[in-house]
């Protein structure tokens, strides 16, 4: 049931991923000479948000759990990096791991709560622990600055302009995307889809399930911090609105409209999805309401996302 | 924890569990999480603020919140959930699509600003309660939650519909295999269900007051209330909700900033021991 949302299990071969991938990073590195400089922080933007959605598909595809927490995860990290910068006069390289930390070990308190149950109710879970993190960063206004949130001018002069801060974050986005997909690729990863497959034949097998749910949870909190880090850096400023539902809904769309199970998608979701926005913010400020239909629309139409909808394609004309 | 906080949390969980009854119905019957019940509660909210404001009767402004409320959610049953029937994640995700709908035309229609639901006059005012002087209106809060539910239980355990959507719950297909239709009473489920949205809307619009965010912070209560009471169960729901409403009112006294936090640690607990809630049943 979990597995409802993912697609069939195949996957292109090593190969042809190592190839699609150095030509999409070798495409994307050349965007900046091309592009306006409005154009390329609309890139870094899709990069930071493209790694966030892999972070959610990581449980929604490879482990079949599908999360509405992950803004509060994401959103944690930028929140401490901006404390830590702009409140506590922290540097930015303690400042950084820092936020990683405090993203992870939210990320553990979550999975702890959160791995005994499936489905709906996995659902519910997190979206109710992220809406706790969205209640505390709006009313703690001591240290959240409530409503007004955290602003400051936190990037290092070095990486000021946006053609710069856009290499940073392809750099990033290239190290992390090649770690997720070592991840889900890994003996590690393997298990958590057989997980996600058919728990009760992994558990006759000897595996422990829950330890693999968590690891892979707080694995999953890992990169959804990181790009909540770069995400602080990025905007340099935070609210609660990066912490709430929107957020988690936005990432977990992405990942959807992409295709669940294929972490790749997770860009072509948050390119889809960023470039909506854009283009619809030109002609009305119904963002929500554009977003809430694109919702819809998916998950009457097309659940199985870009990426997925390709698969079963292919699957079939090989049948 | 002195009187008039004891009773602030206990009016709380009237409110709450006016909410989370149609919430818990819902989900107990139909199995599909609807995360759009707080829009709902936000949508009856602002339509009985019109209601009231526009004929000057309170009972007018009920009424028109819960029969909005109650058409809206037949449109949402029988226009766009219906397309993704038997897929339950595909539901929940659904109703978050239709959640940030309403909430964004809410915002269209209503604007930003805060409204209160006018009340009569006879609720306003205070009433003398042992030692203290408690407003009117709360009390009658309490009584419209402990009304709600006692006809609830009346109607489902003392009549046809109600013994249809109990079994329903234990086992839809098993109902339909006996010749019931039950996608006629899934319907009737789900329209109660919203209706008490818009009923718990109006009730709570007149002491909360309804902004553009109030559906989340609503919607937030009732999945707790559903945690720990678990899916489907009336009783449950009145637990939970009355447990929710107290610690939410002992932790706005003691951690005001983190009041929220209050509700997470018998969540945490329960969920340690009892995944399914208390009332819950394996599905």
């Amino acid at each position: 049931m979990s597995s409802v949302l993912s697609t069939a299990s195949r996957t292109s071969s090593p190969r042809t991923t190592a190839i699609f991938f150095a030509g999409s990073v070798a495409l994307l590195a050349i965007l900046p000479a091309v592009l306006p400089t409005y154009h390329v922080s609309v890139a870094t933007q899709i990069l930071i948000f493209g790694l966030f959605a892999m972070s959610i598909d990581i449980l929604a595809g490879y482990a079949g759990r599908t999360s509405l927490g992950h803004g509060a995860i994401f959103g944690t990290a930028t929140y401490v990096v901006l404390y830590g910068v702009a409140n506590a006069g922290l540097p930015l390289a303690l400042a950084i791991p820092l936020a990683v930390v405090a993203a992870t070990l939210l990320a553990a308190i979550f999975a702890a709560l959160a791995i005994r149950t499936t489905g709906v109710y996995f659902l519910l879970l997190t979206l109710a622990l992220g809406m706790i993190v969205w209640g505390i960063c709006l009313r703690w206004s001591v240290v959240t600055g409530g409503e007004n949130g955290i602003r400051g001018d936190i990037r290092p002069a070095f990486i000021g302009d946006a053609r710069s801060f856009y290499y940073v974050t392809l750099g990033c986005s290239v190290v992390l995307t090649w770690a997720m997909w070592r991840f889900i690729r890994s003996p590690f990863g393997l298990t958590l889809s057989g997980i996600r497959d058919s728990e009760s034949r992994m558990r006759s097998l000897g595996y422990n399930v829950s330890l693999h749910l968590f690891i892979g949870f707080v694995m999953s909190g890992v990169f959804a911090g990181l790009a909540g880090a770069l995400y602080a850096l990025f905007n340099n400023f935070v609210s609660p609105s990066t912490v709430a539902l929107t957020q988690s809904v936005t990432g977990l769309l992405m990942a959807i409209v992409g295709g669940v199970g294929t972490l790749f998608g997770a860009l072509i979701g948050s390119f889809v999805m960023i470039a909506l926005e854009n283009f619809v913010s030109f002609y009305t400020q119904r963002w929500l309401t554009v977003l809430g239909l694109v919702f819809i629309f998916t998950m009457i139409f097309a659940p199985a996302g870009v990426l997925g909808t390709i698969r079963v394609l292919r699957a079939r004309r090989q049948g | 924890m002195n009187l008039f906080q004891l009773l602030n949390g206990l009016t709380f969980a009237a409110l709450l569990f006016i909410v989370a009854s149609g919430f818990t119905l819902i989900f107990g019957l139909l199995r599909i999480v609807n995360l759009a019940h707080g829009a709902l509660y936000l949508l009856g909210g602002y339509i009985g603020y019109s209601v009231a404001t526009w004929t000057g009767s309170f009972a007018m402004g009920i009424f028109g919140a819960m029969a909005g409320v109650a058409i809206f959610g037949l449109l949402l049953e029988g226009g766009l959930l219906r397309f993704v029937r038997g897929y339950e994640l595909r539901q929940v995700l659904l109703t978050v699509g239709v959640a940030f709908v309403i909430n964004d035309m809410a915002l269209v229609v209503w604007g930003g600003d805060s409204f209160t639901v006018p009340t009569p006059d006879f609720l306003n005012g205070a009433v003398k309660i042992g030692p203290v002087f408690y407003p009117k209106y709360r009390m009658f809060v309490l009584g419209a939650g402990i009304l709600v539910f006692i006809l609830l239980w009346l109607l489902m355990n003392k009549t046809r519909l109600g013994v249809m959507i109990r079994a329903g719950v234990d086992d839809a297909e098993m109902v339909e295999a006996s010749g019931i239709n039950i996608r006629k009473i899934y319907l009737w489920t789900f329209l109660l269900g919203a209706a008490l949205a818009g009923l718990g809307g109006v009730i709570g619009g007149a002491f909360l007051s309804l902004y553009p965010s109030a559906d989340a912070e609503i919607l937030v209560f009732s999945l707790a209330v559903v945690i720990i009471g678990g899916r489907g169960s009336l009783p449950g729901a009145a637990i939970g909700a009355l447990l929710v409403g107290l610690l939410n009112s002992v932790g706005q006294v003691m951690f005001p900033e983190l009041a929220y936090f209050v509700i997470f640690g018998p969540m945490a607990a329960l969920l340690a021991f009892r995944p399914l809630g208390l009332f819950g049943k394996a599905a």
